[in-house]
């Protein structure tokens, strides 16, 4: 009963089948953990308790009468940019305070059709735009690592969540790198699937090109458990891929002797911190042990991702978010004068200052006269990125690399308005595989001072399976993701 | 490029956002440095180069031309700052 919230979604499977507890124990157990420490982290924006204790109970039920799913009854959250029915889906802004969703996301129902249990949903930044949890419209999410560092972004709250104890897993989502940095920030496991594995409907739009949803979890085992649950073609969603979902969990043990690994010279160039890349050749030299081999790999265009990337996602952004008008949903002004003063006032008002500065940057890009210059001129280098990489890819399997150059970062010491590029170079080693579509993953691969850093694994289209079984190999023979900051009685941690 | 207050302005507006002067100036200073990280990308000669607009080239999906939503026309009413009679309420457009 004591561990029951030290166990992750593979262990809590077989908890709940073997009877050691029932769904609703485990679920009141967090519910009370969230209670006691989410006011000083800030990780939820939403706890659903009465419609988690309902979904427990049921989940008991259909035990008891052995109709249960494997996974039911095992407690996780969502990050609020998935539309959840009836419960509100704000995506950590104004704009959406007042949203009720009036649908579930595609992951939303595939995770209900399991038998999941959502404890509530989790604080971001505001739209998914941000690399540090500080743009959300509820406040800053606090690293449980260290409450005066940030999370990482934009799906802070899942990852200090998760690494709090304050739920096993939750869903994430990464257009740039929000699942990857803050897995390495949070020492946890984060995987952002191919573009086109898992549907976007209902999951509210940043960068459409882009955006795709994963997990973070403690362990690749349970990513793999989670993934092949949310994974999968949905008719809803034309840019999801018709493509059968191989079974994860039955490739995770797959022996890694001959594996292939390149390292991106320009990962490990400058601006990388000395003690994070001394923690990653120790890891790579971990993966030699188990058979792989290393071999150096040039992504010539990656010192233009960052650029790149910042024309096509406030494009996309631009567009995406001209839905947002004071008319249908969402936050409307006081007292407009006229049909333009509506529109102006709500979206100044609804919108925060980093999403107006997107939006702007967006709409300068795509504007008569700048269109070529800006947007088509970063499509172009779009294509070289991913050149660069089917390049890479002739010769190894999988490329390795830090996750960020760095461990989190001071809250407050990048969010500036005045310059907000900083922020944005946060993401240099993750932004270039949303812009080739691939999968990426992070891995806890040590600590620096006391604080995670990660690995990023990237791999071929449609290699999650792989990269899972590169990761849970990697777990077995180490333990960096068992260390977690031991948050207040009942979970033991470093200190 | 350089950017200018007015060129603020131009892009606010086609964005239809409202900013004060403080904001306006603000948005000149952060907008104008992200452009000149923006402009690295002009030093390298992509000529010949086909834009990439997704991920990999994949061919738009078609569907069968049928209904496939309910009438959720009061459900979604509900979510509205302001409606009646089954309409979305805004302020007058005609005099």
């Amino acid at each position: 009963m004591a561990d029951m919230l030290q166990q992750g979604i593979a262990e809590l499977a077989k908890s709940l089948a073997r009877k050691d507890f029932s769904s609703a124990e485990v679920t009141r157990a967090y519910l009370d953990r969230i209670h006691a420490h989410n006011g000083d982290l800030n990780a939820y924006v939403t706890v659903t308790g009465d419609l988690a204790l309902a979904q427990a109970q049921a989940a008991d039920r259909a035990r008891a009468a052995g109709t249960a799913c494997t996974w039911a009854g095992i407690p996780f959250a969502h990050k609020d940019i998935f539309c959840t029915t009836g419960v509100r889906t704000a995506c950590g802004s104004r704009m959406l305070d007042n949203f009720i969703a009036p649908y579930d996301a595609t992951v939303v129902a595939k995770m209900n059709a399991a038998g999941m249990v959502m404890l509530g949903k989790t604080n971001m930044d505001e739209f998914a735009m941000g690399s540090s949890n500080e743009t959300s419209w509820y406040g800053p999410v606090k690293n449980p690592w260290n409450r005066q560092l940030v999370p990482g972004g934009s799906s802070g709250g899942s990852a200090a969540a998760v690494a709090a104890h304050l739920c096993p897993a939750a869903t994430a989502t990464d257009t740039g790198g929000s699942i990857r940095q803050p897995a390495s920030f949070c020492g946890l496991t984060g995987i952002k699937p191919t573009y086109g594995r898992v549907s976007r409907w209902g999951m509210i739009a940043f960068a459409s090109s882009l955006d795709q949803a994963g997990v973070l979890t403690r362990s690749a085992e349970d990513a793999a458990i989670l993934m092949q649950m949310m994974s999968g073609f949905d008719p809803k969603d034309s840019t999801s891929v018709d493509l059968p979902v191989p079974d994860y969990l039955a490739s995770l043990e797959q022996p890694l002797k001959g594996l292939r690994i390149g390292l991106p010279k320009q990962h490990f160039a400058q601006g990388l911190n000395p003690q994070v890349e001394k923690l990653i050749r120790n890891a790579l030299a971990e993966f030699e042990k188990l058979g792989a081999t290393l071999k150096e790999v040039s992504l010539d265009n990656s010192h233009l991702s960052v650029s790149a990337y910042y024309v096509i996602a406030p494009a996309e952004a631009s567009a995406n978010l001209s839905r947002y008008d004071g008319v249908r949903y969402g936050y409307r002004c006081d007292k407009p004068a006229d049909l333009e003063d509506l529109y102006k006032r709500s979206r100044a008002e609804g919108f925060g200052a980093e999403v107006k500065r997107r939006i702007m940057v967006g709409t300068y890009a795509l504007s008569a006269g700048f269109y070529d210059a800006y947007y088509i001129k970063a499509q172009k280098i779009r294509r070289l990125i991913k050149d660069d990489f089917d390049r890479a890819f002739n010769d190894v399997d999988v490329i390795m690399g830090p996750t960020s150059p760095h461990t989190a970062f001071a809250l407050g010491s990048k969010n500036k308005d005045q310059d907000p590029v900083a922020m944005y170079l946060e993401d240099i080693y993750t932004i270039a595989v949303n812009l080739a579509g691939l999968p990426g993953l992070s891995i806890p691969a040590g600590l620096v001072n006391g604080l995670p850093v990660g690995l990023q694994i990237v791999g071929r289209d449609w290699s999650e399976g792989q990269l899972l079984n590169i990761a849970h190999k990697f777990q077995q023979a180490t333990d960096w993701h068992t260390r977690t900051p031991g948050v207040g009685p009942g979970v033991s941690g470093e200190k | 490029m350089t950017l200018a207050l007015k060129d603020i302005d131009n892009i606010a507006h086609l964005a239809r956002l409202q900013l004060g002067d403080a904001e306006k100036q603000e948005a000149l200073n952060s907008i104008t440095s992200i452009l000149r990280m923006i402009d690295q990308m002009q030093a390298l000669n992509t000529t010949g180069v086909e834009p990439l607009s997704h991920g990999f080239d994949a061919a738009q999906r078609l569907r069968d031309d049928v209904v496939t939503e309910t009438d959720r026309r009061d459900t979604l009413l509900k979510l509205a700052p302001n409606a009646a009679d089954g309409l979305f309420l805004v302020p007058k457009v005609l005099e």
